[in-house]
């Protein structure tokens, strides 16, 4: 299975609660984008229904569905932000 | 605007006193103390606290949770952009995280600038670009003894980093 990898996601506020860990595991397929990684986000047990709004940061910068998601990338899930 | 991520990975720019969150009370003095010169005619200093209510509801602590190595390099980045956008001179802004109670401080934005109009501007970008984008959450906990976190917005993809750079040229 050399064309897929794990990714380690970071959660944070509700997400974390429903999943119940602060970092889960996604598996990808070689060349997979953030599309790719919501799709696989929203099969986990506990996120089906909380991603709606949510935004994906790769390496501490927000990105749209189309970038590539690449082993060893620092990934997290940003819920809806309410700072303040 | 200019571009979020301009400044990432880097030292603070000038004029960015303090960009930072932090666990530790806050306190608008503090940075009061430490912002303007001579030249700066207008010293602000916006502390956001505690509300003891929300929606009707009695609040009793507010718990925030972020994503604290991000959250410091966009903080950085708005206290510039702020800076750039307003011609203000100074700057210093901290957003506390951890569990407040009402009336606790969670956000201290503090502008020197010569004319009260840019320091104005720029206290009013902090916050409302924050709103937007800093990864950071909070749950209200009520005298009930329920709690929920909050709804908010949806951070913009970031313009001027549409992927991650890694500083290789070409490959």
């Amino acid at each position: 299975m050399t064309d897929r990898f794990e990714v380690a996601v970071r959660l944070f506020g509700q997400h974390r609660e429903l999943a119940g860990d602060s970092v889960i595991s996604v598996e990808l397929a070689a060349g997979g984008t953030v599309a790719d990684l919501r799709r696989a986000l929203a099969a986990y047990p506990g996120l089906e229904a909380a991603l709606g709004g949510s935004a994906v940061a790769l390496n501490r910068a927000y990105q749209s569905d189309e970038s590539p998601v690449r082993a060893g990338d620092e990934v997290a899930v940003i819920p809806p932000v309410a700072g303040g | 605007m200019t571009e979020p991520g301009s400044t990432r990975g880097s030292e603070s720019p000038e004029g960015v006193l303090v960009a930072e969150i932090t666990l530790d009370e806050l306190d608008g003095a503090d940075l009061l103390d430490r912002i303007g010169n001579e030249s700066d005619g207008a010293v602000l200093v916006f502390e956001g606290r505690v509300r003891d209510h929300s929606s009707g509801r009695a609040v009793v602590r507010l718990h925030y949770d972020s994503y604290r190595e991000m959250a410091d390099d966009v903080l950085r980045d708005i206290a510039s952009e702020a800076l750039q956008e307003s011609g203000a001179s100074a700057i210093a802004v901290r957003h506390r995280v951890g569990s407040l109670a009402p009336p606790n401080v969670s956000l201290v934005v503090a502008v020197a600038a010569a004319h009260r109009r840019p320091a104005y501007e720029a206290s009013s970008y902090v916050i409302e670009e924050l709103k937007r984008r800093l990864p950071l959450w909070k749950r209200e906990e009520y005298a009930d003894g329920t709690s929920q976190w909050l709804g908010g917005q949806t951070p913009p993809v970031s313009q001027a980093s549409p992927e991650p750079q890694t500083g290789q040229e070409g490959g």
